[in-house]
């Protein structure tokens, strides 16, 4: 699967993206930019990239809630422009915000949107309930959507998405905003979902979720496709480097930072903290913040742990966290684009 | 890993969509239907009440104000619930709770939503001004009803409920949802009191701009029409032809031009 951008034989695909592109009326630039991709049934496909890339018109042209301006999208050979319909028919769709019927209980929007799609009757009352009892919501099928939270509510559309079986998910942005334990069990829901053969077509800016869950990921950004591959593929095309990442109690001054490039082997080193997106710097460290470093290292980064360790306990430093790595997808990002994406 | 071919999708499946979104309004209409009574019928009840009931009793109003009164509230009513049932929703549903999506998203062409919408407001709009009739002979003893023109009658609900599925489909899609209180100062308020609903049209010779007002808006079609259906002799009335090509050209403009708005906002 990895490699090419488009695979030749084009029969069989889930999903089939070609030079797509998106302008806006009034808007000077293309929002999507001649984007081309593929999946196959039962894959995971990742759109990476920072808020504004496109990753969202994009999902938007394949869904038929936007008109593409040029190019062309088939879900499972359905051309979503000629015959939205049809399309509609194959795909689901799990939104960033919650779209749910407040009107109603969560079973009965599984159980109308099932009946929208023609699913029969009883059919549809067994796979509700089928579907409540995998995702944890047996005891709430009653209630209705106001009071859930964010990630209660996530788990209903994406229950709900799956009443009609669709052949293509469409996920924008399926664990944001979510803590940490729904977003494990939204990961292993989709993991099962890619094993009963239904494609799956995220977006993210989370390069955990991307190189976790995608088979293959798109970099996207300004509307361009920049790479698509697996994420070792992705990875790996930055050679010859390792990383390692740690973590101490308190923050640090530069003298902590010139004493571990000084290291041998290691190439560069980066203050990590938790900066907001789209380049926004975040709030300068503070006393009580953990210190995060990352070192690029040729060769073994396993070699340098012990030296940096002994470096942050001569200036005081409790290491308190140890991650080795090669470079991540973030790296990659990086790379491609020349700026953060986090 | 061979994908199968995509069934083809029949007029069946895309009707069935439309039964199945229709079903869903009318089941969360009937389990919230005190909610629907009181915000469908206490405005015209109340009007009902205060004009053909207290100011005849006090002797304010003479005997007969009922006749022009009365049909003019179903006109009322009729118009109200079905601009009120299609605007409301859809700036909600448009602006915040996005939950036309999920419709939207199902196997059927956009113009079905819109259809079932507009169907959808009839619907509450008949049932609306049907239960009119009962409240009107509790309150006045009597109302005023002419067999032989149901037909007349019939067209006037149903023509008087298109108008406002019209007016309410273009005002949901074009008003932004933080201006939803403008909608109701700025249109509904004119809209009801330039109706001709509390009083005939052709009596309005003595003041001629606002008999030119009043016939700018097509309510006062509805409760002429609605007038000649019900009190021919009693009341003066604009002929019910006029009404009724009026009416129809005005439907005709107005979900044409309310669709297009549902399209912008439905399909970027």
């Amino acid at each position: 699967m990895a490699g090419d951008l488009i695979p030749e034989e084009s029969a069989g695909l889930a999903v089939e993206v070609r030079d797509l592109v998106k302008r806006y009326p009034k808007s000077p630039v293309n929002a999507v930019d001649g984007v081309s991709f593929s999946a196959v049934a039962g894959e995971v496909f990742g759109l990476l990239g920072p808020n504004g890339a496109g990753k969202t018109t994009t999902i938007g042209m394949l869904t038929t809630r936007v008109r593409p301006t040029a190019g062309a999208a088939r879900i499972g050979g359905v051309d979503v422009a000629d015959d939205p319909v049809r399309a509609r028919a194959q795909l689901a769709v799990v939104p960033q915000q919650s779209n749910l019927d407040r009107s109603i209980s969560i079973r009965d929007n599984l159980i109308f949107h099932a009946a929208y799609h023609g699913v029969p009757a009883r059919e549809r009352e067994e796979r509700a309930d089928d579907l409540l009892d995998q995702f944890g919501l047996l005891d709430r099928a009653k209630d209705k959507p106001d009071f859930f939270s964010g990630g209660q509510s996530q788990r209903v559309m994406i229950a709900r998405a799956l009443m009609h079986a669709p052949r293509v998910l469409f996920l924008d942005e399926p664990t944001t905003g979510l803590d940490p334990a729904a977003r494990l069990f939204v990961w292993d829901r989709l993991r099962e979902l890619r094993d009963s053969d239904v494609t799956l077509i995220l977006t993210t800016h989370d390069m955990d979720e991307a190189g976790l869950l995608a088979d293959r990921v798109g970099v996207m950004d300004h509307g361009h496709l920049l790479a698509v591959d697996t994420p070792d593929a992705l990875i790996s095309s930055l050679e010859g480097e390792g990383t390692l990442e740690l973590t101490a109690d308190r923050a640090a001054d530069g003298a902590v930072i010139d004493a571990l490039t000084a290291l041998s082997g290691v190439e560069q080193v980066e203050t990590v903290n938790a900066a907001a997106e789209d380049g926004v710097p975040g709030p300068p460290p503070s006393e009580s913040q953990p210190f995060r470093v990352r070192l690029y290292v040729s060769g073994d980064a396993a070699l340098s742990v012990a030296p940096a360790a002994a470096v942050l306990a001569e200036h005081g430093l409790a290491l308190q966290d140890v991650k080795l790595g090669a470079p991540t997808l973030e790296d990659v990002f990086i790379h491609l684009t020349g700026r953060t994406l986090r | 890993m061979n994908a199968v071919a995509a069934p083809a999708i029949g007029r069946g499946t895309q009707w069935r969509a439309f039964r199945a979104v229709l079903r869903r309004d009318l089941y969360v209409t009937w389990r919230e239907f005190p909610a629907f009574l009181a915000q469908v019928i206490l405005q015209p009840l109340f009007l009902l009440f205060v004009f053909g009931y207290v100011l005849q009793k006090l002797t304010y109003t003479q005997n007969g104000y009922t006749n022009v009164l009365y049909p003019g509230l179903l006109a009322l009513t009729a118009v109200i619930t079905a601009m009120q049932a299609l605007a409301f929703p859809l700036v909600a549903e448009f602006g915040w709770t996005k939950e036309i999506e999920d419709r939207l998203l199902a196997p059927m062409p956009t113009s079905f939503v819109v259809g079932e919408k507009v169907l959808f407001a009839v619907l509450r709009s008949l049932a609306a001004t049907l239960i009119m009739i009962p409240l009107g002979i509790i309150i006045l003893g009597s109302i005023p009803w002419r067999w032989s023109d149901l037909p007349l009658f019939v067209a006037a609900l149903v023509l008087g409920a298109l108008v406002g599925a019209g007016f309410g489909l273009l005002m949901g899609t074009l008003v932004p949802p933080q201006r939803i209180t403008l909608l109701f100062s700025l249109v509904f308020t004119p809209l009801l009191f330039t109706g001709c609903t509390q009083y005939p049209w052709p009596k309005l010779e003595s003041i001629r701009w606002f008999q030119i007002v009043t016939a700018c808006n097509p309510m006062t079609y509805v409760s002429e029409l609605m007038r000649g259906a019900m009190v021919p002799e009693e009341v003066p009335h604009i002929a019910p032809w006029i009404c009724i090509v009026v009416l129809i050209f005005s439907v005709t403009v107005l979900l044409i031009v309310g669709t297009r708005g549902f399209y912008r906002r439905a399909i970027d």
